[in-house]
């Protein structure tokens, strides 16, 4: 698949911008800043990047539990995330979501979720949706390899396939549901052979090379909006940090996580773009630098931002 | 006026308003070709066809799920779940997402989501199939729960439900399907969250919902011919719940008895009476009194099923007490 230097440098400007705003996360959690849970992306970049980059903006995707990297990627306002995370009245939900449901529906970002497998529903749904309406948009349902194990993913798949929805789900396979390995988890270690079972194609990349993720992504998003029905999309990836800020990560090897740091999805593209002449060392310097202000905006924005209003706690339960 | 039955009002409103919204569509359990465990959906398929009248799999949880994610993007689902019993398989969709999910986004989406289910004991069916769960709902934050008692309110409720840009439950009673009544040919709808007075009367108010209307109408009655009046508050709606007029009626007759088919602790009853408390304390003569189901899965054995739920002397005797403190 050719990359041009626009290609690159909006693929690497996402990534980077993924990177940094989940660093920037964990300074602010350590720092007291930023309160309560969050659950980064780090590492895993490459999957949200590269499978969104294929989509058009009026598509759908829903977002997990480890939602940051799909809410950026998918054309979001890193000032109204940040602010969203640190439960600002600016935030992207006026700071009553938070990390966990961070979303924006216009976007066609139809939200992260709290509950592993939560999702999934509303994915499929929006996949009905666009079948009945013939518009001909599509859905990319993210989700861990964790959420594999729940009833509503197999109920959702096969309902899927049944009605041939517009769906390319995509497991982020990062190794761990929290801290149980997928080992320990699975009855299959194959996480492509669960979409068997429905009679729905499955596929699966590396997900540290975004270009192969934009590949299949691609490939499966042309099979959908041809109204050929669902794919499974199992992206091998892997997150840096713990499942959350309090994890010692006592269930994995700090050999383990060197290894996949030097398959980091950032490295691995900037080197290759510049071995390939298509982008220089001062482009990717100029990327880097740029994305480091567009954080220091944001977390400006977000520091200085207003809490919401007492009076704020009773609206927007109904409409 | 026409009369109908109370499967006939539902499946009025249904259609009405699928010829209103194209956007409006059906999906649940047995809904198409059987046209639903009790009828409601009959003739719905033929007429609107697979595309709007969707049978599903025995997948609870994503039928509320795909709802949810349809209502999000533009259409105006009707799900129906067959038993209110199967509602535990589906209350994580329910629960978390669909009723949360407008506040969670900041007010950022509008969820036109109406589930429709049935629930209730009467036809000796036992423990999963007879219960009355509505006490679990008005737990939630973020969605509406409706329990009409007439073919009329049935159908006006239904058809306000799924106009509604919130989620609504909406709880039909089994043996209320073939229960007739009033229904206008013209079209209307009633509002959500008001209740209705089904009778006037002065020495006690009994504050019911669904079946147990039918209940206390009998008993009023009963009761009248030895001389005590009772005014009916029926719910209808109970959440939001219409404290309001519950607090009017018990300022006129200083007495009241909650009649509820749901077990007895932690019931809807138990809400009711606390709100009464908090909103009419000095207007009681009495302690509020509730007739409930009883704290017990439902036997099977039409003996017992009969006492494991309020019927019309119990309500009377309730009454008699209560009227000679």
């Amino acid at each position: 698949m050719g990359v041009d230097k626009e290609l690159a440098k909006k693929l690497l400007k996402v990534m980077m911008e993924i990177r940094q705003f989940e660093d920037t996360i964990m300074e602010l959690l350590a720092k007291n800043i930023a309160e309560g849970g969050s659950h980064l992306y780090a590492g895993m970049e490459a999957v949200a990047a590269g499978t969104i980059s294929m989509m058009e903006p009026d598509d759908y995707i829903t977002s997990t539990h480890r939602g940051h990297g799909h809410a950026i990627a998918k054309d979001g306002d890193l000032k109204a995330l940040m602010a969203e995370i640190l439960g600002k009245k600016t935030g992207v939900c006026k700071g009553k979501g938070g990390s966990l449901h961070l979303a924006d529906l216009s976007k066609g970002n139809l939200g992260a979720n709290g509950i592993v497998a939560g999702s999934l529903g509303i994915a499929t749904g929006a996949g009905l949706s666009i079948k009945m309406k013939k518009t001909g948009q599509v859905v990319i349902c993210f989700f861990g390899d964790g959420a594999t194990n729940n009833g509503i993913f197999f109920e959702c798949l096969n309902m899927a396939s049944l009605w041939k929805l517009p769906v390319v789900y995509v497991c982020e396979n990062n190794l761990y549901g929290m801290s149980v390995s997928v080992k320990r988890a699975s009855s299959v270690q194959d996480l492509t052979k669960k979409a068997l079972a429905f009679d729905m194609p499955s596929d699966c990349v590396d997900g540290q090379d975004v270009l192969a993720v934009r590949e299949a992504a691609g490939k499966w998003i042309e099979y959908a909006r041809s109204g050929k029905g669902p794919s499974f999309l199992v992206a091998n990836t892997y997150r840096y940090y713990g499942h959350s800020r309090s994890d010692p990560r006592n269930y994995r090897t700090r050999e383990e996580e060197k290894f996949w740091r030097e398959r980091d999805p950032i490295k691995l593209f900037s080197n290759k773009m510049v071995e390939q002449g298509i982008l220089t060392n001062d482009e990717v310097k100029e990327i880097n630098e740029f994305v480091k202000k567009e954080l220091d905006e944001a977390v400006d924005y977000a520091i200085n931002s207003p809490l919401p209003e007492p009076e704020e706690l009773y609206t927007d339960l109904y409409a | 006026m026409r009369e109908i039955t109370y499967r006939e009002a539902l499946n009025e409103a249904l259609r009405e308003e699928m010829d209103r919204d194209p956007n409006v569509f059906l999906l649940g359990e047995d809904i198409a070709i059987y046209g639903g465990a009790y009828g409601v959906t009959a003739g719905l398929w033929k007429k609107y066809g697979d595309e709007r009248v969707l049978d599903t799999p025995i997948s609870e949880n994503a039928i509320v799920g795909v709802a949810l994610g349809a209502a999000l993007t533009g259409m105006r689902p009707v799900a129906e779940i067959m038993y209110i019993d199967f509602i535990g398989l589906c209350l994580e969709q329910l629960n978390n997402q669909v009723a949360k999910i407008r506040y969670m986004f900041g007010g950022k989406c509008t969820v036109p989501f109406t589930l429709r289910t049935e629930g209730g004991a009467g036809r000796t069916l036992g423990a999963h199939h007879s219960q009355s769960l509505e006490s679990w709902l008005i737990h939630i934050p973020g969605i509406k729960v409706v329990m009409p008692s007439t073919p009329y309110d049935a159908k006006g409720l239904l058809k306000s439900s799924i106009r509604e840009n919130n989620p609504v439950v909406f709880i039909e009673h089994k043996m209320l399907y073939n229960t007739r009544g009033g229904v206008p040919e013209e079209e209307y709808t009633l509002p959500i969250g008001t209740a209705d007075i089904k009778r006037e009367g002065r020495d006690v108010t009994l504050v019911t919902y669904s079946r147990m209307t039918l209940f206390c109408q009998e008993a009023a009655a009963v009761l009248e011919k030895e001389g005590i009046s009772v005014e009916i508050v029926d719910m209808r709606t109970l959440l939001p719940m219409d404290i309001e007029t519950i607090v009017n009626s018990v300022k006129k007759t200083n007495r009241v008895i909650i009649v509820e088919e749901d077990c007895k602790t932690g019931g809807t009853g138990a809400e009711i009476s606390a709100q009464i408390t908090e909103n009419a304390f000095d207007y009681l003569d009495a302690p509020v009194v509730r007739v409930a189901g009883a704290d017990v899965p439902m036997p099977k054995s039409p003996v017992l099923e009969k006492l494991a739920v309020p019927d019309t002397e119990r309500i009377c005797k309730a009454v008699r007490d209560m009227v000679r403190l």
